[in-house]
Parts: C-alpha cells; structure tokens; sequence
C-alpha cells in the first residue's frame, strides 16, 4: 500500500501548479473517480506510477521534469509553509540539513507511523562535496529530493550544484556541489510556529 | 586550558554556578537570555522561585535536595517553569542545571529562542519538531474526520429516505416502529393506498403519477404532526404513525382530512389527475407488540376499505381476526 499523503501532495501539486482543470484530467486519465485523495488514507502501490504517467501523458512531458519541481513546491510553494519548518528543524545551516537527511525516513515515521519513505544516507567526500544514496523502490522521491535540496538551499542561503546520477532500479544517487553556503540571506526561521501570539513583557 | 564556567557554558546553556552562600557565579547563555534581572551576584533562591520541593529556604536545606529534580520559576512576568538538578562538588561549587520540561513550547515562543539556545544534545528541537508535525498530522485526520461525518450522515438519510418522495422509506419505519413496539408507548398505524392511481399512471404516464405521489407525500407531511412518521413502503402505499394518539375520532377525523386533500386535483402539465385513498388504520396500546402483526392488522383494515368501495378508512376489529371480513363487520368511516 502507499500512503495518501504521498498521493495527496502530487495532487495538490498539481492543482496549485496547472490548475484544478488539469488534476482533473489527469485523474481522469488515471481512472480516479472521485478525482480526489485523502492524506490519511492508504491506496494501492501501483497507483503512484498509474498517477505519474497519467501525468506525463496529459502535462506531454517527461515525468522527471515535473516531480523535481514537486521538491521544490513542497518547500517553497506559500501553500505549503509546514514542510519547509520541519525540514528546517533539521540543521541551522544547510551543511546540517545535509546530515539530517539521514534521519529524514525516521523523522516522517515519527510523525506518520506508517509512512515509509526509502532511506537516505549522505557520504561526504569532501566539505564541499557529498553523495547521497537512496535506497528503496520509489525511484521518483529521489528527483522530489533534488526539488527539496534545491529550495532548502535557497532557504539557508546556500549556493549549490545537485546532479542527479541516476542509478539502478533500487539505488539513486544524487551529487551535490557546495559552492557557498551563505550566498544569499537565507530565509528567517523562529523555532516557535508563527501565528503564535507571542507574550507580553520580556 | 578551559575554566569550569568555561566548559559549562559550552555544555549546558542553561546551567547556574553557585558558591556555598548561594551566591550566582555564571550562568549560561540562554539562561542568561531569560532572566533580566541581572543573575550575577545574586542569591540563587532570591533569584529563583524554587517551588518543589517546598520549604527549602536556606542553603543547607538546597543541597540537601542534591540530585533530586527541583522546580523553580522564573521570577519575571513570564513566571516561566525550569526543572533542574543540582551537583555539589564537595570543595564550596555547586551546579544548578536547568531545563525547560514540559514549558519548552511556550518558552521558545516567549522569548524567540532558536536552535542555537539549545545544547545539541538536548531533544528540544526535536520535540517542537514533532509537536509541530504532529499537530499537522492530527489537523490532517480531523478534516478527514469531518469529512467522513458528514458523507455518513448524508449516507444514513439516504438510506432512510425515499428518494421519491422524501418521505422514510420501509427500513426506516421498520426501525421506529420497532423502537415503538419496544418502548411500549401507544400509537397508531396507518396503512393508505391511493386509489385510482394506476389509471393516473396509464393515462397521463409515470411523470404524472410521480407528480401524484409528491404531493400525497406533502399532504402527508401536512396534516401529520412532527414526532408521527410518513413512510412510503411500496408504489402508491403509504404508512403513518401517529405516536402517543389513539383516539379513533381523532384518527377518523386526520383520514377524512388526507382522504379529501388528495381528491383535490393534482395538476400535470395541464393535466389534472384525480386519485383518491383508502386507509386503513390500527391501534396498539398494548406493550411489546409485534411490528408486522400490526402492520398486517392495518392492510386488513384498509382492505376493508377497498372492499366497501375505497376513498374511506376503516379501524381494523379484532372481531375478524381470521376470517374473511366481511364488508359490513369492519368500522367503515366515510
């Protein structure tokens, strides 16, 4: 089974992205009646990839192109402001956010036990460069983790270069280069949640 | 080489240094971020509220509680909750190191802390980590929930209902009339038919006898009360129950009130089509009565009405509880 929540963030995706007429046909394309998913609900595996090439079909491009910016909706789209938060619990600059990423399958299961993800693990081959290989068979999370590297670094203010490799059915591996990591002023980050009415006093 | 203070503040933000007196040598850099009263220098029970364990008002009475966890409060308007434990080395030096519990959700905000207020070895970021994810977790199920709530009882009036009509179907009247029976309350049933209806049907065709049946179905609605129930159990059959009344005149009275509103001409695309109804009504007072012998009571009855020439109602006698009743035995009311 997959969880609806992966499903769920495609759809919302998609909706945010190309507009509610596109989910439609997409989901009509894919035999999803009602054209909807729910986040907390489960739903076969193979209809992740019955999704996606629905995708590719009715978008007419290819299924890469569009999962990456998936990544980078998640974390920057306005939309969608709680991932980035979480992400950013990980690590006070974007070094620390690499070696988080480990952690990343176990930080999801912990707030969604049944969530499963495949597994990460970052090697660094030098402060500057670092391979990360993940393992597991949803080959797409490995081009939505290129979109996520790619705004979280915008979000630290990091300048970076992500390549992703390709690999086999059950190993992705994706390079990142660190050119700089305060490039830019990243993004404020208060660990207390906004919309929290701070106190008086103090 | 590093001074105690020194490797203190590295490792525990939030630490006190005390001397014997109880005078505050150096604190931590978050701790130090909270407190605007100026620490340094100050009697550490001045400075803080230690509310548990009560009664510790002396220095010796403080470093009796070695190792045990303290509570104190901040003595600011923020009243913010610490709990801590204290070390003595044995030589005059005494660590207090504190940590926000419970309260680290409220004290980030409170006073803007960020990860670096934290020792990397602390789970406080982790912990609003989860209890940010989890709220959204939870927020996500909720909808959910709602959602669900409300497709269920849309599905259950749904499956109670008539699609036709809007009246309660046969499966939702078996259940009140069950729940009836049961409680032991009286009440009539009411068994109507509609007369002529087939004609309606054949002459004018199905959009007039459901326009025929709509509006039996509101003349129903109509002349009952709120608590009774209006069923449709079959094409042009139709059940009332009229909870708590049993009195015949009044009954006799409410059949000859729906029995002459559905005579009224029934327009269909500038047709007017006339039906009529027999009914047949039977009361319970008894207690645990069952359902269907009721409901069989009253099709007796209304088949005396069909039998004495339709558009009247008939109480069903108990006297022809097996026959074949005669026209003339059964209470015709016209």
């Amino acid at each position: 089974m997959i969880h609806g929540l992966i499903l769920k963030t495609f759809q919302v995706f998609v909706e945010d992205t190309y507009g509610t007429t596109t989910w439609d046909e997409i989901a009509a394309e894919a035999g999803l009646d009602p054209p909807n998913f729910e986040a907390m609900l489960t739903y076969e595996k193979t209809m992740l990839r019955t999704l996606i090439s629905s995708a590719e079909t009715v978008l007419d491009k290819p299924s890469t192109q569009f999962i990456e910016d998936i990544g980078t909706y998640l974390v920057s789209h306005p939309n969608r402001e709680g991932l980035r938060r979480l992400l950013r619990f990980g690590g006070v600059d974007f070094i620390e956010f690499l070696h988080s990423l480990d952690d990343l399958p176990g930080r999801a299961r912990l707030a969604v036990p049944n969530l499963d993800l495949p597994e990460i693990e970052l090697i660094d081959e030098d402060p500057a460069h670092f391979v990360l290989n993940i393992t597991g068979d949803m080959r797409s999370f490995s081009h939505v983790l290129v979109g996520v590297m790619r705004a979280m670094a915008d979000d630290y203010g990091a300048l970076v270069l992500l390549d992703h490799k390709g690999g086999t059915s059950r190993v992705q591996q994706i390079e990142i280069t660190l050119v700089e990591t305060a490039f830019a002023e990243g993004r404020e980050f208060e660990l207390s949640q906004p919309g929290e009415q701070a106190g008086e006093g103090v | 080489m590093k001074s105690t203070a020194q490797i203190l503040r590295g490792l525990c933000p939030m630490h006190v240094l005390i001397d014997e007196e109880g005078i505050i040598h150096s604190v931590g850099p978050t701790l130090h971020k909270l407190q605007t009263p100026k620490l340094i220098g100050a009697n550490f029970l001045e400075a803080f509220d230690l509310y548990r364990p009560r009664g510790v008002t002396n220095m010796a009475q403080l470093l009796a509680n070695e190792g045990r966890t303290l509570y104190v409060r901040l003595r600011n308007p923020k009243r913010t909750q610490l709990k801590g434990v204290l070390v003595s080395d044995g030589a005059g030096r005494v660590v207090i190191n504190l940590s926000f519990g419970i309260s680290v959700i409220d004290a980030v905000r409170d006073y803007a802390l960020t990860s670096r207020d934290f020792a990397a070895t602390d789970l406080a970021v982790e912990m609003l980590y989860l209890v940010e994810a989890k709220s959204a977790v939870l927020n996500s199920s909720l909808h959910l929930n709602t959602r669900l709530q409300g497709a269920k009882t849309e599905a259950e009036r749904r499956a109670a209902t008539d699609g036709l009509t809007g009246l309660v179907n046969r499966s939702a009247l078996d259940q009140v009339l069950d729940r009836l029976c049961r409680s032991g309350q009286s009440f009539a049933v009411m068994h109507m038919d509609l007369d002529f209806f087939k004609q309606v049907n054949d002459t004018y065709g199905h959009a007039a006898g459901d326009r025929v049946l709509r509006r039996v179905a509101q003349v129903m609605l109509e002349v009952t009360r709120t608590d009774d129930t209006a069923a449709r159990v079959g094409g042009d059959e139709f059940v009332l129950i009229f909870n708590g009344l049993v009195n015949e005149v009044r009954l006799g009275a409410i059949s000859e009130r729906l029995i002459g509103r559905i005579e009224q001409p029934i327009m269909h695309e500038g047709q007017a089509c006339h039906v009529s109804a027999s009914i047949g009504i039977c009361i319970n007072a008894e207690e645990g009565a069952d359902p269907d012998v009721l409901l069989e009571r009253a099709d007796q009855a209304l088949y005396a009405s069909k039998r004495a020439g339709r558009a009247q109602y008939t109480f069903y006698d108990p006297g022809q509880e097996d026959g074949n009743s005669g026209e003339g035995k059964a209470l015709a009311g016209e």
